[in-house]
């Protein structure tokens, strides 16, 4: 945490909605240190080949910009109205009713006008008027349009790289207007002129070269995981033995590399060797993991659509290459939303893959019939409901749990049961948030769509406000002390934001709670849980 | 004062007024009361097809419905089948409720810091009941009006006008739905002007016809209960349009050409303004698509080749490290590095 970030209190003492005297064509942006991301390194532009690489800094007057890009732009917001009905519907239809305003957890947290879901997209559709509708190229200002300037471009760039691409305010929009979709095409425009942000870029490049975000090599990755399977014997006796790039296996397991590199994702990764270790035991089970296609997560989607491809081509790629049947998918947000909405669209057809079917229980994982990728949480929801895991969630017993539901996994897909009927049978406390801050209505952690970077920590922490309220409603009246989430940035994002917001409540995986809970054979007492922390109530004895 | 809605109320009053004075000074009765009307429903229909053709053409290359409820998964997973269809029939009800009752405004929750540090999200349902109300009177009095234009008039729309008079006060009865509708186009006016947010981001464009539906309205109560139309002479009138025959009664009142003059500007100023929502709700793809990506492939019509890094050039990188720490490969080292490092 920044040294001179506000206090908790302070930020919300200072958070004030009312808009400014000024109209909002007439306030000009003041990029302000705390709010937005660094610049993207050179290096990493040129890597997967985007245009314009070259060292830049927002707070500088000069962009170093190509000499023609008010043509790039408009170019390219051309291509995108052709490409994308959705772009262009949403450019035309808004009735500015304001429905979407409060919804945004980065309005709720900043009281920034522009950070209005509505406004954020006027942003955009003020240039759109003026270039493309008669009525704006005619009656200007009066009909809501504006010219492109430097100023104009720089604004777009603060706010579109405020906005987390959560989709919040597209469950309250009469129409459906999708603020997260116009946030990708604003960020596929800034990509034409070499306007991405580091905390996104770099990672685009890692991806692309090593297999994942985070940049770390195969014998490295397979070290790490290597690290796991000696904590995993310390904690419960037992040696478990994951495999690497192995040809001929079943299923093919990718997630994203952070909860390999930082807790307490680390914990929801050894959840996953400790299941995959019984169900072999138990079963025979057959899976891999890839040091190539060794992240699930997608940078690239909040980059463009086609470097969103590019990278995630990597998924169907290694899983022929290895020939195994299909796709097992760990907890990850944004991961999901590609993996569900975009992958077979953009990838597939994955013809040479088999149907999914889990080889445990027989169930047909008829929803996954095509894209051939399945949730973990429909994996596991599965077992449990078959009968298959053998669980003691007495292990379990000192955590009083809430659950998060990611933006994505939840507004892209709709998975909200499975992670819930995980949690209920590997723990007895579990409590819900309110009901208009979970499901559908979920607040996001703050920090998504490549904005969990350390520089913004003002805006990241202001943005998890609503979220962290939530949890704060529910540590106070039912003594939560954990929160539960399958995303891995959320993660690492609601950690920092508990530990801001909510300092007494901790940030678990899911699979964390099924590692924990989960009996092995020839397992010793387990009197501490995956954190190495004792267990209240087992020290000493070996539970019930 | 805001300008933008200065402008908006300007540019209606000019508007009556050259209605108004076009009429009764200067006799241009043939111009607002024929070529005036069938210019703007020419406008109204080839504009608004052209505007819906157009957003067709651009392809939806991605399923990217907002998922508003339980995904259908597994057997004993109960689906949210219509917030989150998986079938076209799911889709097809979420688009009648959309579209009929407004389901996500329905949603609609107000934000607000209580006791300093408390978020509270209370159910805001009066945008929802003044959006209902003035599109529910407006569908009805568009309706209603079918009796102009349909001679003798079906006795469907008679049953309505009984409906829609059951106040039975004055005479003519007042008909509830021009009561309504005037009330809720001044709700959607006012929470414009009160609500700080909403008062920011509107736009000239958003009070203009909120301006001219007023007018639309009270020019139409005025000639019903004030002027006193004569009836036959407007139908008279409206009847030449539909069959082509325009002819121009004596004796309306220039009240009626007002009105007309309004509704006229309203048609025509429809498909080029943001009261294409109309069209627009049909073609959002968050909404009128199913959740089945994963289920059934959907086809993007401009999807190309993108440039990859493959196995191959990633195992070249790192093919020494793999095998150092015992990872399989495809290509085994060639014999001269091992020996080398040996
Ligand atoms: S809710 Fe939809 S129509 Fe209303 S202001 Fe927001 S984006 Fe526009
Ligand atoms: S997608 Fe989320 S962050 Fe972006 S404008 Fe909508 S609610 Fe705000």
């Amino acid at each position: 945490m920044p040294d001179d970030l506000f206090k908790s209190d302070e930020l919300l003492s200072k958070l004030d909605p009312t808009p400014p005297q000024t109209g909002w064509m007439d306030t000009p942006v003041q990029i302000r240190k705390g709010m937005y991301c660094y610049a993207s390194n050179p290096k990493s532009v040129e890597y997967v080949g985007l245009p314009n690489a070259r060292a830049w800094n927002p707070l500088d007057d000069d962009w170093k910009l190509p000499e023609n890009w008010e043509e790039i732009i408009f170019e390219g917001f051309r291509e995108r109205l052709d490409r994308f009905r959705s772009f262009k519907v949403f450019m035309d239809i808004c009735v500015r009713c304001g429905a979407c305003a409060d919804k945004c957890h980065s309005f709720i947290g900043t009281g920034d006008p522009k950070n209005m879901p509505v406004l954020r997209a006027e942003l955009l559709r003020s240039v759109y008027r003026k270039d493309f509708t008669t009525a704006g190229k005619i009656l200007g200002k009066l009909a809501g349009s504006r010219k492109l300037t430097l100023d104009v471009l720089k604004e777009w760039w603060y706010y579109f790289f405020q906005c987390t691409e959560c989709r919040r305010c597209s469950v309250f929009c009469p129409f459906g207007i999708d603020t997260a979709e116009i946030t990708m095409m604003a960020r596929e425009l800034f990509n034409l002129l070499g306007l991405n942000i580091d905390w996104i870029a770099t990672p685009v490049a890692n991806c692309y070269r090593t297999g994942n975000h985070l940049g770390i090599q195969p014998h490295a990755f397979k070290d790490m995981l290597d690290f796991f399977v000696d904590d995993i014997e310390d904690i419960t006796g037992v040696h478990v033995e994951p495999s690497f790039n192995k040809k001929g296996a079943d299923i093919l397991f990718i997630t994203p590399s952070s909860d390999i590199f930082a807790d307490p994702g680390t914990y929801t990764t050894m959840g996953y060797l400790i299941l995959f270790h019984f169900l072999k035991e138990q079963y025979g089970f057959d899976i891999t993991w890839s040091t190539y296609a060794s992240e699930g997560g997608n940078f690239g989607s909040f980059t463009s659509h086609e470097t969103m491809k590019r990278l995630n081509s990597k998924m169907y790629a290694e899983a022929q290459r290895l020939g195994v049947k299909w796709i097992l998918g760990g907890e990850c947000g944004h991961m999901w939303r590609v993996i569900h909405q975009y992958m077979d669209t953009m990838n597939g057809p994955a013809d040479f893959l088999a149907e999914p079917v889990s080889p445990i229980t027989g169930t047909k994982f008829e929803n996954a019939k095509a894209t051939k990728v399945v949730h973990i949480t429909e994996f596991t929801a599965d077992l449990i409901k078959q009968g298959k895991l053998d669980l003691n969630p007495g292990r379990n017993d000192h955590l009083r749990v809430t659950y998060h539901d990611s933006c994505n996994t939840s507004r892209g897909m709709g998975l909200l049961d499975e992670p819930r009927y995980i949690i209920k049978n590997t723990c007895k406390n579990f409590y819900e948030m309110p009901r208009n801050t979970i499901r559908e209505q979920t607040f996001c952690c703050g920090s998504g769509s490549g904005l969990n970077a350390g520089e913004n920590m003002e805006l990241r922490m202001a943005g998890s406000l609503p979220r962290a309220n939530a949890v704060k409603y529910v540590h106070e009246k039912h003594d939560v002390n954990m929160l539960a989430c399958i995303c891995a940035i959320d993660r690492a994002a609601l950690s920092v934001a508990m530990e801001y917001w909510v300092p007494d409540v901790d940030v678990t995986g899911v699979h964390e709670l099924v590692g924990n809970a989960l009996n092995l054979s020839g397992q010793n007492e387990r009197t501490t849980d995956l954190r190495s922390e004792p267990i209240p109530g087992l020290e000493g004895d070996d539970g019930e | 004062m805001n300008v933008n809605y200065i402008f908006s109320l300007l540019s209606v009053i000019v508007l009556f007024l050259l209605a108004y004075v076009g009429v009764e000074a200067a006799g241009f009765q043939i111009l607002f009361g024929v070529i005036i009307p069938y210019l703007a429903i020419i406008t109204f229909i080839a504009g608004f097809i052209y505007r819906v053709l157009n957003w067709a053409r651009s392809p939806v290359p991605f399923r990217i419905p907002s998922t508003c409820g339980q995904q259908k998964s597994l057997s004993w997973i109960k689906p949210a089948r219509i917030d989150n269809p998986s079938t076209k029939m799911g889709v097809v009800i979420r688009m009648i409720l959309e579209v009929l009752f407004f389901r996500s405004l329905f949603r609609n929750t107000k934000c607000q810091l209580k006791e300093g540090d408390k978020l509270s999200y209370e159910w805001e349902k009066w945008l929802w009941l003044g959006a209902i109300a003035f599109h529910w009177s407006f569908l009805t009095v568009v309706i209603r009006h079918f009796r102009f234009f349909i001679d003798p008039v079906p006795s469907c729309l008679q049953l309505l006008e009984k409906v829609d008079g059951f106040l039975q006060v004055g005479l003519p009865g007042v008909l509830f739905s021009g009561i309504v509708l005037l009330a809720a186009v001044i709700f959607l006016f006012l929470r414009r002007v009160f609500i700080p947010q909403v008062r920011y981001v509107s736009l000239a464009s958003d009070f203009f016809p909120l301006f001219l539906i007023i007018g639309v309205a009270i020019s139409g109560i005025l000639m019903r209960h004030f002027t006193k139309v004569d009836v036959i002479g407007v139908k008279e009138l409206t009847m030449g349009l539909v069959t082509f025959r325009p002819k121009i009664p004596s004796d309306v009142g220039s009240a009626f050409y007002v009105h007309l003059f309004f509704v006229s500007v309203l048609m025509a100023y429809f498909p080029f303004s943001k009261l294409l929502h109309l069209g627009g709700i049909f073609m959002s793809p968050t909404r009128n698509l199913a959740n089945n990506s994963r289920r059934i492939r959907h086809i993007n019509p401009w999807n190309y080749p993108v440039e990859v890094h493959t196995y191959e050039q990633y195992e070249d990188e790192f093919r020494e490290k793999m095998v150092e720490v015992g990872l399989p490969v495809e290509k085994e080292i060639a014999p001269t590095i091992s020996e080398e490092k040996e």
